[in-house]
């Protein structure tokens, strides 16, 4: 537990000290949600009911691109192996890199769905505790996938395309009930979304734990 | 056993066949088109014990490093998404007719593909991943939590709106299959298919390991001519 805060606090102050990863992360996921909104040329009846779709697609994939910056950054001066020479628990690092992950992902989040409400025509201020819910239970998620594959397919060749080409089928769960979720807090409330936010928590729960375990096998050498 | 299982699945193919286009009564209200149910249901039936397979056979291997259950999960993921593409192929023809439209987002149709894109992606990763050693141990783990979102997938695509048919559990009780005949074609096509997979999967099994067999011959001769040289 210790040795994960640790991890986190490394992370966190790297990108602290450059706010590079995190600055293009959050202008990559604006643009995204632009880019997705313009591509469907929304009347302003229609573009609320677009949201939850652009919302998540434009966090996937900006997603996507900062866990693979993140490795890419460790593999830079062997930083990893450094660390996996460190007297530390594979499972550990996985909690740190997990939890780093999830920060950085909240941060894109904060500044990504509220503009959305904006660019959208959503009221989300009084829909907020239950966004707020739905988002952190998909950013764990994500981030929990992200950072078992981020760290196998930094050690492939192809690694580029490796990662996307990996996660997405896996995250086909996850973006269902995170959009159901958002859709059915956005008209009706938390009552409405129990079923996407049950595909939601289990699939924290499951994959949480499955890369608990298995991040040992992709590091190991 | 090894020598029966060509002649076996031929002659099982030829049984299913017959029964299907011969034996079997033309369905109600599909007609002729509905033929393909017996290959199609057959095949989706190989293509998930492919895909459970690759889990098992990984778990084996991140178990005991055995390179035999690698090979086998390596063959079961290649098995998997060719009978997962003939499910992909022959489902459109079907509906096609039947509901006018080659393909639709319904919950199986939703299910199939993307359950055809996780493994697809897993021979991405064996073929395109490059030739570290430590590749099968990164596929077995994939192969784990492939099986693992299975469930996932499941229950997330329920919550899109279905309209494929329910054959073998029907919500009144019953089943589809009216005649005894319908059933039996059922099985012993997708017994053919089973036959058939386990013969690609056993060739596919050995050929890994007559390949690796033959890199270790290189590689010892390579070494022995070093000496001499």
């Amino acid at each position: 537990m210790r040795d994960a805060l640790v991890i986190l606090a490394k992370d966190l102050r790297i990108e602290w000290r450059t706010r590079e990863g995190l600055s293009s992360v959050l202008v990559l996921g604006v643009l995204l949600v632009v880019v997705l909104t313009i591509a469907q040329d929304p009347s302003p009846e229609t573009a609320p009911t677009l949201a939850p779709g652009v919302l998540w697609a434009a966090f996937v994939l900006t997603g996507m691109l900062g866990v693979q910056r993140a490795f890419v950054l460790e593999r830079e001066n062997d930083c990893l192996a450094g660390l996996l020479t460190a007297p530390l628990d594979p499972a550990a690092i996985y909690a740190g890199k997990l939890a780093s992950n999830v920060v950085l992902l909240g941060v894109t989040q904060a500044v990504v769905v509220p503009l959305t409400g904006l660019f959208l025509h959503l009221d989300l201020v009084p829909r907020l505790p239950a966004l707020l819910l739905v988002c952190l239970l998909g950013n764990v998620g994500f981030a929990s996938l992200a950072t078992l594959f981020g760290a196998l397919a930094i050690r492939v060749r192809a690694r580029e395309i490796m990662l996307p080409l990996l996660l997405l089928p896996l995250l086909v769960p996850l973006l269902i009930g995170a959009v159901q979720a958002t859709r059915a807090v956005l008209v009706g409330g938390l009552a409405a979304a129990s079923s996407g936010l049950g595909v939601l928590a289990a699939f924290d729960v499951i994959f949480a734990v499955a890369g608990w375990l298995l991040f040992a096998y992709v590091v190991r050498d | 056993m090894r020598r029966l299982l060509p002649p076996l699945t031929g002659l099982t193919m030829l049984a299913a066949l017959a029964i299907v286009f011969l034996v079997v009564p033309t369905e109600a209200d599909m007609g002729i088109v509905q033929r393909i149910f017996y290959f199609h249901v057959a095949s989706a039936w190989v293509a998930f014990l492919g895909f459970f397979l690759v889990a098992g056979a990984s778990a084996v291997y991140l178990w005991n490093g055995s390179p035999t259950a690698d090979r086998l999960a390596y063959a079961a993921g290649e098995v998997g998404v060719l009978f997962c593409t003939l499910v992909l192929v022959t489902g459109p023809i079907w509906a096609r007719p039947i509901w006018g439209v080659w393909w639709t987002w319904d919950p199986r149709l939703t299910m199939t593909v993307v359950l055809w894109a996780i493994y697809a992606s897993y021979l991405m990763l064996r073929g395109f991943g490059g030739d570290d050693p430590a590749l099968a141990r990164y596929a077995a783990v994939l192969g784990i939590v492939g099986v693992l979102d299975i469930p996932l997938i499941v229950v997330s695509v329920r919550l899109l709106r279905g309209i494929h048919p329910a054959v073998i559990n029907r919500t009144d009780g019953g089943t589809g299959l009216v005649d005894p005949w319908m059933r039996i074609g059922l099985l012993v096509s997708a017994l053919a298919l089973i036959l058939l997979a386990a013969w690609f999967m056993d060739l596919r099994v050995r050929g890994a390991r007559l390949e690796e067999e033959v890199a270790a011959l290189r590689r010892e001769l390579d070494a022995r001519r070093g000496e001499v040289a």
